[in-house]
């Protein structure tokens, strides 16, 4: 049940923080220049965005709740597992970001969806 | 060299950068984690006593440090690229994950578990050909 609870947080709060944090970044414009100083004005632009801080923050739950799961689980289960939020970011993508979220792309997260299934069946 | 062509070099550099440095990040984590072991009860000092054990681990340092620089790819691939597409695209680390858990930490995988994690694959390649932005200018 705790293990349940944990995956939970890890999906919801990871795949929140990262919508979040791509909201911040789209606002901040696209990246062509990568020299450490040019990344490093990107970094501290985004760090300006509110949407950042929130997806951080969340982001670090998902994060502490992952080392808690580690401790009970091993790795090669719980990763797979927390491909769950491939399905929460294409609603997220879709409905938050308002991103085309194509038949195709349907197509793939629900293959994810049954493999994140088997991976689960195969543990118990 | 098009627009479009740079547009999908680049974000495929940023890609091989995610699918090396997430996984590694993950297994370092699992590895420092289970030397630290599982909190007993949910007391605070419990957990104040397991959060130093984390912040001595060097295990935990080195799979922070892989995830940041994951992190810092998976920024700059969002400026330019839709979360509804990397997300599914970089989960090629799932099988990352699972071979360096299998190789380097020995963890057991039964043949279902394996299935899982390549029908998961499967499902990357089918999100992988599409294009990788749908929203603002350029998309395709």
């Amino acid at each position: 049940m705790l293990e349940a609870f944990l995956l939970f947080l890890v999906v919801v709060s990871g795949t929140g923080g990262e919508i979040c944090v791509t909201r911040a970044m789209k606002s901040v414009g696209e990246v062509d220049d990568f020299r450490p100083l040019a990344v490093a004005r990107v970094i501290s632009h985004a760090l300006k965005v509110s949407w950042m801080w929130i997806g951080v923050s969340m982001m670090a739950l998902a994060f502490f709740s992952l080392l808690a799961v580690l401790s009970i689980e091993n790795v090669s289960f719980v990763v797979p597992i927390t491909a769950l939020n491939y399905a929460a970011g294409a609603l997220g993508g879709k409905f938050f970001l308002g991103e085309r979220v194509t038949p195709r792309r349907w197509a793939g997260v629900l293959i994810v969806c049954v493999g994140v299934t088997l991976v689960w069946l195969g543990k118990r | 060299m098009t627009s479009s062509h740079k547009l999908h070099l680049k974000t495929y550099a940023m890609l091989l950068i995610m699918v090396l440095f997430a996984p590694l990040g993950n297994v370092f984590l699992g590895k420092g984690m289970k030397n630290v072991g599982s909190a007993v009860s949910w007391s605070p000092s419990q957990l104040l006593h397991i959060l130093s054990l984390v912040l001595k681990s060097g295990y935990i340092w080195l799979g922070i440090a892989c995830l940041l620089t994951f992190f810092v790819a998976y920024l700059l691939i969002l400026s330019w690229a839709d979360y509804s597409y990397v997300q599914p695209t970089s989960s090629i680390t799932l099988l990352v994950v699972a071979l360096l858990g299998y190789f380097y930490l020995g963890e057991r995988i039964a043949p279902l578990h394996w299935a899982g994690i390549i029908v998961i694959c499967l499902g990357v390649f089918v999100v992988g050909n599409t294009p990788p932005r749908t929203t603002g200018a350029g998309a395709d």
